[in-house]
């Protein structure tokens, strides 16, 4: 548990040093015990450390010569000044030095261990911090926002260069589009990473419970307010608030969002001193909120401060070039998620996928792709895995197929795969012979799913 | 010589009841038949007036020095309060890998701590202690499991926590280490 973490002591006094390099070796550590600074330093020159005892009252270099010029050379290094004459003032100026703590000879055991303890304790968090945050930087970048379309090479390019600023933007589109990765996206983009990202579904909520979630409420502020709570824009401190939906926050909402757009200010419900807002303000909206104005449900002076840059997602059926890529990407998270064997789609439910109108946009090739990939038996993905094409084909729902070709095409691979490819049911199915039902796979190259 | 017996050797007077048992134990735990010695007179050369405690490094080393050809470890219990000088007191004291151990009865009694004596209390804090330490002298080390006999103990707390048994990790360690010693 403790063997990397390695601990160096420096006494002259050969009982000390062997007593508690043998102390720490039997909690673990890897300890090494040196009698004097100069020999020390060397060893910090030359290897790494994670804890130095150090005795205060050597001859040659003292302890505190010895803290300074290892704060030269390791300035994280923690160290732990040892002395059996305590004064004040070695105290104070060990401290001063940047000793990590000043203990008195005879220690208490447990004390010890407790200081060793907390030391690696908080050098595993540090690690641990950079780690995350090495991932952090590497997860938010644009993971599952994909897109070759020229729309989204342009949403790519937009995003790159606002989430730097603190300016406020509007990202409008259908919904499913991938409004939240966006806002996202720009938050992990953005010097205020490290900082919460909170998001307010203004849509999901009743006016009163919206004002109380947004600016939070002083405790008794109404029925039921048994404790003060922090609103959305109080949690949002230092980073980012997105705020979903916009377009369906009432009239009223409407005036105290813009009074705090405009003074960076709220008060909490109940509230009487003003709190001062730090958060980048993201709002979404799949609704037309020119349209809105016109008709009087939304403000646009609210609307102007919320627009400062606009970015639009285009629908899916609009940037038909991303659907492959999409689907691959999601065939491969749904893949590892799973562990099932799926080499790929299938040309025939690609083609489906590839004609489909996607009403629910990415979110919808998602759930389909996850979907196929759960219920999927074969090798790969076949138009029975998706779920618009055993719902049936009907106007609303299925792939928008104009062609009398398509449709016969479509029906036809329906037909086979509902009689698992009995080529004479199929035909006595569809009324025809099988010499024309033959011709017509060999037309439209129909193919057998290949089985595990 | 074929290594075959364990030894105690009780340091000032111990009560012949408690060294039969942890005879058992030892046989118990360790697989070696265990030998209790003749009592040593109380090391005055470990003294430290200041202190009023005896300092087990000191202890130890004699014990080291005399033991004896056919013993696989020696153990020393004692009565006195024992120290390093860089801690306040230890509850034993042993060197990793080394030959010998010694345990120090005084902070486990409940009569330390101005309670009523608890004997079986006791004898069961002596067992674990005395397994620790000796199996510190098998080169392992302390144990993150608060369970295992082998999590490290700096209160009389920590004692009463941890079990008498090995976690299943310290448990392999040490029966290699018994095929190890017992194949040489």
């Amino acid at each position: 548990m403790n063997k990397d973490v390695r601990i160096l002591v420096v006494d002259d006094e050969m009982i000390v040093r062997e007593a508690l390099s043998n102390y720490l070796r039997e909690d673990g550590y890897e300890a090494i015990a040196v009698e004097s600074g100069e020999e020390a330093l060397k060893k910090v020159e030359s290897e790494r450390w994670n804890i130095l005892f150090v005795d205060l009252k050597m001859p040659g270099m003292d302890g505190l010569e010895v803290l300074r010029e290892v704060k030269k050379i390791a300035p994280d290094l923690p160290v732990i000044i040892i002395t059996a004459y305590a004064t004040i003032d070695s105290a104070v100026q060990a401290m001063k030095d940047g000793a990590h703590d000043y203990v008195v000879k005879p220690f208490d055991p447990e004390a010890i261990a407790l200081l060793v303890e907390k030391v690696v304790e908080h050098q595993r968090l540090v690690k641990e911090n950079i780690l995350l945050r090495e991932r952090l930087d590497q997860e938010y970048k644009f993971e599952e926002i994909i897109g070759k379309s020229q729309p989204m090479q342009d949403v790519f390019e937009l995003v790159k260069n606002v989430a730097a600023s603190d300016t406020t933007v509007l990202i409008t589109g259908e919904s499913g589009t991938g409004k939240e990765l966006i806002a996202r996206a720009l938050h992990a983009n953005s010097p205020r990473r490290y900082n919460p990202f909170i998001t307010a579904s203004c849509g999901a909520m009743p006016e009163g419970l919206l004002e109380s979630e947004l600016f939070g409420h002083e405790k008794g502020a109404f029925t039921g307010a048994l404790y003060t709570k922090k609103g959305r824009f109080e949690l949002a401190e230092g980073g980012t608030l997105f705020l979903d939906e916009i377009g369906e926050i009432s009239l009223k909402t409407q005036v105290d969002l813009l009074r705090v757009l405009s003074e960076k200010s709220f008060r909490r419900v109940g509230g009487v001193e003003p709190t001062s807002i730090d958060a980048r303000i993201v709002s979404a909206t799949n609704r037309d909120l020119k349209k809105a104005i016109q008709g009087g449900t939304f403000r646009e002076d609210l609307f102007y401060r919320l627009n400062v840059v606009s970015i639009h997602l285009s629908p899916l059926r609009k940037r038909r070039e991303d659907i492959q890529l999409l689907a691959d990407h999601f065939l491969d998270k749904f893949r590892a998620e799973t562990n099932k064997k799926i080499e790929g789609i299938s040309s025939q439910a690609l083609n489906l996928m590839m004609e489909y109108d996607w009403p629910g946009n990415v979110r919808e090739l998602e759930n389909a792709i996850e979907r196929a990939v759960v219920v999927g038996k074969g090798s790969e993905i076949v138009p029975q895995d998706l779920p618009f094409f055993t719902q049936g084909v009907t106007e609303e729902r299925g792939p928008k197929l104009k062609a009398l070709k398509d449709r016969e095409k479509l029906y036809i691979l329906q037909t086979l795969e509902e009689n698992e490819w009995n080529i004479s049911r199929t035909a006595e199915e569809l009324d025809i012979d099988r010499v024309t039902l033959y011709n017509k796979i060999k037309k439209y190259n129909l193919e057998k799913p290949k089985t595990e | 010589m074929k290594k075959k017996h364990l030894d105690i050797i009780p340091i000032g007077k111990i009560d012949d009841n408690l060294l039969q048992r942890l005879s058992a134990t030892i046989y118990h735990y360790f697989g070696y038949p265990c030998r209790v010695n003749e009592e040593w007179e109380s090391p005055s050369y470990a003294y430290n007036p200041d202190r009023k405690q005896y300092y087990s490094t000191l202890i130890l080393r004699e014990l080291c020095g005399g033991v004896k050809n056919d013993s696989v470890r020696t153990i020393g219990v004692t009565n006195l309060d024992l120290y390093i000088p860089i801690f306040t007191f230890v509850f034993g004291e042993a060197q990793l890998g080394s030959h010998c151990a010694i345990i120090s009865l005084a902070r486990l009694k409940q009569e330390f701590y101005g309670l009523p004596p608890e004997d079986e209390l006791f004898i069961s804090r002596v067992e674990k202690e005395v397994i620790h330490e000796l199996t510190h002298t098998f080169g392992l080390t302390h144990c993150g499991d608060v369970n295992c006999v082998m999590h490290a103990s700096h209160t009389i707390g920590d004692t009463d926590i941890k079990s008498d048994q090995f976690c299943k990790f310290c448990n392999h360690k040490l029966i290699s280490k018994l095929n190890e010693l017992a194949e040489t």
